[in-house]
């Protein structure tokens, strides 16, 4: 019991002022209007819990102090009282109605996507987030850079240990961005708690949720349903931008997109691909073929002595372009350049002794993805 | 007719039969109790185990011991087996053991029936923990086993998960129709309703949950079956069907389903307060009420599982709003627990203390379940250890104390020994502060944003996790003095007699201790 | 009440070698069904094949028994009532298991398929999937590469309607036949049994020739997206229901014509009834949500 009363004292001390420290007890509170709300909520509740809590343990103790036979306490008969019933039935029922209203305030606001400003299509990926700006012509992925080494013990841990990605989405402050949240093979969640938002990507569905961030900063999440291996390595980051950085940014994208769309007719040397390759390997596909190229399990094949890497070069492209359909293999057409393409094939086929001596150029991918389109 | 002349004259016979075929051809309530109890310890085992083995490596952040791969299905299996293996067999060996006992039966009403729902189980949990030694690994999915990772992505032992899932639906199927009978149909005379013990209430109530929802479960897991096998397109929208189906039918069955896993909990919570505190339960009918009102109530709030699934507005109003009013019946049973205390005569023995503390626990367990149910606020909650803290509440010092104090309550019932005090009490002591240690912490973490199911974590949530997992191992380890001192009751101890405790209330203490084999078989007479 | 003493069966070993049967029938099925993707389900099929034959005769020697002790006398009312009570909780139980497709059925029609095509509150899904376009029965699937489609559906004016004729007949044939019963006229117990296991044998045929049809004709499948879904599902499974409760029509038949049931104690032979019924009852819901609406 004591322990519990002391766990319950330094929440309650802390209910009023968040603590960022390790020890943090709370929920943060959030840098938007909606988090606010979501955060206000959360403590009037918490408090009506805890004021129930003190009356009901309250007498529960008395009891336990007062009415006890070693303190040659004898028992009363009464054993019911309708009055008494129906008031215990009622008072809930009241103070749950006094709840309900401002929650269902805030949900009706959490709801109303209309008028937003930014159009963001976030979708799921094993492991990763792939963003699309509507209307803006940029699409590009986010995955977890947070080195294995540092995973695996085998090297100290950044600050952002787990919660650090390749390109973060980037939204302008103070501008109604919605979010349209869908997923590519399984359900994953998208969430930013300082934003309170939280929202299930359904594969073939569409979820919409919004934002408003007022401060520029850097905000960190993580996907919050289960979804596979990885799913506690898929976070997600925000960087809230002011309106003018945003928009150079735009234009500094779109700019570095095209760049690599151009360098598809580039003729790369077999060392340049497999120097390329074996870094694309290792952030896209490791994660499920593993470094060594030695699969997981029955699951994830071994692309060490696979026919398929030692085959045919046609099936071995089609089936990282195209993936194949119903398995965790995904598309990565969409998610990699042809130059990453034509590379990370090419290591394929010629690491860990699969040795087959061919490669494959970035004009070939491009055709291929400009045919599919 | 030489057959059926055998028959008669072994249902003369009044001892238990020798050896090994006592326990596998046996129709007796008793000892079919017996098997489900310890059938269920087992498997509690087994599955703190694998809760030990996720406790192990979140113990620090980054990976030492699992594989991701390897942590989820301990999860996954973690959370079956201790829902499906430990804590609802434990009620039913319960019921086996005290319903006849308590409504002046000689028996359950289908005996024979009785023990097939029982050594279903041994063989659906044998099934069930071999898939993961399988290729590919065993179901690594969560409990909740959401579509399409549990059928497009699922390894191939997703199957014999399946099959092993209707295995233990026929086998809950039947043990809640044999309570339901015995309960509607073999009372003593003049035991109306109203006078049942709240234990009986509760698991007539309960049954009648299983009975509504197990066939759901049934038909959504061979929905399952068919998207993987058969081409079907339930859930999966390129078909037109929706991966979002899956969780509205997993829920109608998983919401009642937690209700199956505490309302049996209230039951014995409600005989044993009255007890000890020597004074009669405050507001039985209103207890009978309020169980059947959260009943009703549990099949219209399931959705506040999938809050953030995105569901329409006015959907997630209507579910936020019923999950609410549960807490009014529920608080309708706290008050009257209270109520019984105040007043009265109290001691503080072993079962009592279990009792005590399932009251207050579980309350708060109860009070993190509102706060869940304010659907905006869910949108921070869900998925997060605060989640995982509410439901270890309810379901470690609520249904697992209860499950306990109901052990340590009935045990000399059962024995005819009295248990040893001090080693109970001991036994309490160091459990109540493990479960404190253990799950507490998890609201911090959870509050503070740490996504439940993952293996490895960021770094401000360390250190809660590491209190979190010395808790666990302090909590395992406490129930080694448990099984010892059941094993000691049952070799022997101090004679109990009829009547174990002070004036208890209940015609099961109206039998010597230990009961007869044959509870009652001249129905007893009640006032 | 009356209280005669309860009979409280002796040891029996068909539980525990009936869960064995059933053990074998799961693992069976379940290597069968995994090893038919990479056509190595031999064992499987050996041993769902014995698991269901041991479990044939579990229920052959189990129900014996059952039937031995009821004709011996053993039974009390009170146990009687036990067994009435076990059966319609048992029905209640199997309403659920198809409540849940029924609830597949609603879900489907009114909230994802619209959704998928672009209406009511998820319509912005529908960038996902352009052009598809919802309707009922979905003929055309959001993906018409990974699940075809159908050409059409089974018109219910043909073998729906008669089948609904024939099963909504067949209830009463059983009522007749349980009136005979209880003025114990034997021969005419036999003959309605008779026509009532014949309708349900020829509904069977009906519906085995509707699905050949759906398979070769329409294009309706299990893979033809969610209206074939739903459509097997439910029609399966009831048709499933149907077989078993033709079987145990079948039984209570040779039964009554064992000379077995009396005018005024006769369980088995109600109980048989209550399913059958609720057989029924579940068509209608099937022929009107299924195939008319
Ligand atoms: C024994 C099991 C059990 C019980 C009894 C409960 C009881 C309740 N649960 Fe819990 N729940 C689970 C087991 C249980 N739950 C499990 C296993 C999960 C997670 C499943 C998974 O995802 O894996 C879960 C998840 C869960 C969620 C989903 C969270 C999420 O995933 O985002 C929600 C949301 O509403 C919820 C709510 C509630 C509520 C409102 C109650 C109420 O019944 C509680 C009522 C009790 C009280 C409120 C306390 C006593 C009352 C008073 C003293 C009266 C006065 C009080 C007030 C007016 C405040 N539960
Ligand atoms: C009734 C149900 C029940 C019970 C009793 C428990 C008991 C425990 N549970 Fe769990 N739990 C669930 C139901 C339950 N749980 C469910 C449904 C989930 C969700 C699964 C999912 O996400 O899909 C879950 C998930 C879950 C998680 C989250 C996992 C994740 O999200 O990745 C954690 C983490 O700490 C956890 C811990 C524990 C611990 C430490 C105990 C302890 O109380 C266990 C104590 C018992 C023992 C330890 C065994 C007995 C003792 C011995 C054998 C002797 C000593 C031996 C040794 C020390 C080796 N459980
Ligand atoms: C999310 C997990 C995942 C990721 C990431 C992944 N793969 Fe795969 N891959 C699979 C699975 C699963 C299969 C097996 C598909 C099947 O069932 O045939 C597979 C199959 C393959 C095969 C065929 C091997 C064979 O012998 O059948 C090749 C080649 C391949 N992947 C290459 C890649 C490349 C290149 C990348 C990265 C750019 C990659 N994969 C990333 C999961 C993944
Ligand atoms: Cu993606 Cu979890
Ligand atoms: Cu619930």
């Amino acid at each position: 019991m004591r322990v519990a009363a002391q766990f319950l004292l330094l929440a309650l001390a802390s209910g009023a002022s968040p603590a960022y420290a390790d020890w943090q007890l709370n929920m943060p509170r959030g840098v938007t209007e909606i988090s606010h709300a979501v955060f206000d909520l959360h403590m009037i509740i918490f408090w009506i819990c805890v004021a129930i809590a003190v009356v009901v343990f309250g007498v529960m103790f008395w009891s336990i102090f007062h009415h006890r036979k070693s303190r040659g306490a004898r028992a009363e008969n009464f054993h019911e009282n309708t009055l008494v019933e129906v008031i215990w039935t009622l008072v809930p029922f009241v103070i749950l109605i006094g709840m309900a209203v401002p929650a269902t305030a805030t949900l009706v606001k959490m709801y109303d996507s209309s008028d937003a400003e930014v159009d963001i299509q976030v979708t799921g990926y094993q492991w990763k987030w792939r963003y699309q700006y509507l209307g803006e012509d940029i699409d590009f992925f986010s995955s977890l850079t947070t080195p294995r080494e540092q995973i695996n013990n085998e090297a100290p841990k950044d600050e952002n240990y787990l919660l650090e990605v390749d390109n973060p989405l980037v939204i302008p402050a103070g501008k109604k961005v919605r979010f349209l949240v869908t997923a590519a093979d399984v359900i994953h969640s998208w969430w930013v708690p300082a934003f309170a938002v939280k929202k299930d990507a359904i594969p073939g569905f569409i979820n919409e949720a919004w934002t408003n961030v007022p401060e520029p900063g850097i905000y960190r999440g993580q996907c919050a349903e289960l979804c596979g291996k990885d799913h506690g390595f898929m976070p997600i980051v925000v960087e809230v931008k002011p309106q003018a950085e945003y928009d150079q940014w735009l234009v500094d994208t779109r700019a570095a997109q095209a760049a690599t769309a151009a360098a598809a007719s580039q003729v790369l040397s077999m060392d340049e691909l497999m120097a390329k390759g074996e870094q694309v390997y290792n952030t896209a596909c490791a994660a499920c073929h593993q470094t060594n190229g030695q699969g997981l399990g029955s699951v994830f094949p071994a692309l060490k002595g696979s026919k398929i890497a030692l085959g045919d070069i046609e099936a071995h492209i089609d089936i990282v372009v195209n993936g194949k359909a119903g398995t965790a293999m995904q598309a990565f057409k969409d998610q990699l350049s042809a130059v990453d393409l034509a590379a990370v094939i090419t290591w394929e086929r010629n690491a860990w002794g699969n040795n087959v001596g061919d490669k494959v150029d970035p004009a070939t991918i491009q055709k291929l993805k400009e045919g599919t389109e | 007719m030489n057959t059926l002349t055998r028959t008669i004259e072994h249902t003369e016979q009044h001892g238990p039969a020798e050896g090994l075929s006592r326990w596998f051809f046996t129709t007796n309530h008793k000892d079919i109790g017996t098997l489900y109890l310890w059938f269920s310890f087992a498997m509690f085992l087994t599955g703190g185990c694998m809760a030990l083995m996720i406790r192990a490596e979140l113990f620090q952040p980054g990976l030492q011991l699992i594989e991701p791969g390897f942590f989820n299905q301990m999860t996954t299996m973690h959370g079956l087996i201790m829902v499906f293996g430990a804590v609802m067999p434990a009620f039913v060996g319960l019921a086996n053991w005290m319903l006849p006992l308590m409504v002046g039966a000689p028996d359950m009403a289908l005996p024979r029936m009785n023990n097939w729902s029982f050594w279903i189980l041994p063989f659906a949990f044998a099934m069930m923990l071999s898939t993961l030694f399988m290729e590919g690994g065993g179901p690594n999915f969560g409990w909740t086993f959401y579509a399409p990772l549990s059928t497009t992505y699922a390894p191939p032992s997703v199957t014999f998960f399946i099959f092993a899932v209707h295995m233990m639906g026929i086998s809950s199927i039947m043990g809640a129709i044999n309570v339901v009978v015995t309960i509607l149909n073999m009372r003593a005379p003049g035991m109306t309703m109203m006078k049942l013990p709240l234990f009986v209430w509760t698991w007539l109530i309960t049954a009648f949950l299983l009975i509504a929802v197990m066939p759901v479960l049934a038909g959504v897991v061979t929905m399952m079956l068919m998207d993987i096998h058969f081409g079907t397109s339930f859930f999966n929208a390129a078909g037109g069907g929706d991966p979002v189906l899956f969780q509205h039918v997993f829920w109608f069955f998983g919401h009642p389903e937690v209700y199956i896993m505490i309302l049996p909990a209230f039951g014995i919570v409600s005989e044993i307060i009255p007890t000890f505190a020597r004074k009669r339960l405050f507001g039985y009918a209103s207890m009978v009420y309020a169980t059947a009102s959260i009943a009703f109530l549990s099949f219209i709030v399931w959705a506040h599982h999938m809050f953030t699934v995105g569901i329409p507005l006015m959907g997630e109003l209507f579910f936020m709003f019923a999950t609410m009013l549960i807490a009014v019946p529920t608080g309708v049973k706290v008050f009257n627990w209270v109520a019984t205390m105040f007043r009265g005569s109290m001691t503080f023995e072993t079962p009592m203390l279990f009792a005590l503390a399932f009251v207050v626990l579980f309350t708060i367990g109860g009070f993190s379940g509102l706060m869940l149910a304010i659907a905006p606020a869910d949108f921070q909650y869900h998925d997060t250890y605060f989640v995982v803290a509410h439901f270890h509440y309810v379901l470690v010092p609520g249904a697992v104390f209860a499950i306990m104090a109901g052990v340590y309550y009935w045990l000399p019932k059962w024995t005819g020994h009295y248990y040893n005090e001090t080693l109970g009490k001991v036994h309490f002591w160091i459990s109540f502060i493990g479960v404190n240690l253990t799950f507490f912490p998890m609201h911090f973490i959870g509050l503070a944003g740490m996504p439940r199911r993952i293996p490895d974590y960021a770094l401000q949530f360390a250190d809660f996790n590491m209190v979190a997992s010395v808790g666990a191992f302090i909590f395992g380890f406490s129930q080694l003095i448990f099984l010892v001192l059941v094993i000691k009751t049952i070799r022997g101890g101090d004679r109990a007699p009829a009547q174990v405790w002070e004036h208890p209330q209940g015609l099961e203490w109206t039998l010597p201790s230990p009961a007869p084999y044959h509870s009652f078989v001249e129905p007893p007479e009640v006032k | 009440m009356s209280h005669s003493a309860y009979y409280v069966p002796a040891q029996s070993r068909w539980p525990i070698i009936a869960s064995i049967a059933l053990f074998l029938m799961a693992f069976g099925a379940g290597s069968l069904i995994n090893g038919l993707a990479n056509n190595s389900g031999g064992l499987g099929l050996t041993l769902l094949l014995a698991g269901a034959f041991a479990m044939g005769m579990i229920l052959v020697g189990w129900f014996r028994t059952v039937i031995n002790e009821s004709q011996g006398g053993l039974y009390s009312p009170q146990m009687d009532r036990s067994f009435r009570w076990g059966m319609s909780w048992f029905i209640f139980s199997e309403v659920m298991f198809f409540a849940a497709f029924f609830g597949v059925l609603f879900y489907v029609r009114v909230l994802a398929v619209p959704w998928l095509g672009g209406e009511g509150e998820k319509g912005v899904s529908q960038m996902l999937w352009q052009g598809f376009e919802a309707q009922w029965p979905l003929l055309t699937t959001p993906d018409m590469e990974q699940f075809p489609g159908a050409v059409g559906v089974i018109d219910p004016w043909h073998l729906p309607l008669l089948n609904t004729a024939i099963l909504v007949t067949s209830s009463f044939t059983l009522t007749l036949a349980h009136h005979a019963l209880k003025v114990d006229d034997r021969p005419r117990t036999i003959l309605w049994l008779g026509t009532t296991v014949l309708l349900g044998l020829v509904f069977l045929l009906f519906q085995f020739s509707e699905y050949v049809e759906a398979y070769e004709e329409l294009g309706l499948t299990l893979n033809s997206g969610i209206y074939g879904a739903t459509f097997f599902i439910l029609t399966g499974f009831h048709g499933l229901h149907v077989t078993l409760g033709t079987l145990m029509l079948i039984i209570i038949w040779l039964r009554v014509m064992n000379g077995h049931f009396s005018p005024d104690y006769h369980f088995g032979f109600e109980a048989t009834a209550w399913y059958w019924h609720f057989v029924d009852v579940v068509w209608v819901g099937l022929f009107i949500f299924v195939y008319v609406l």
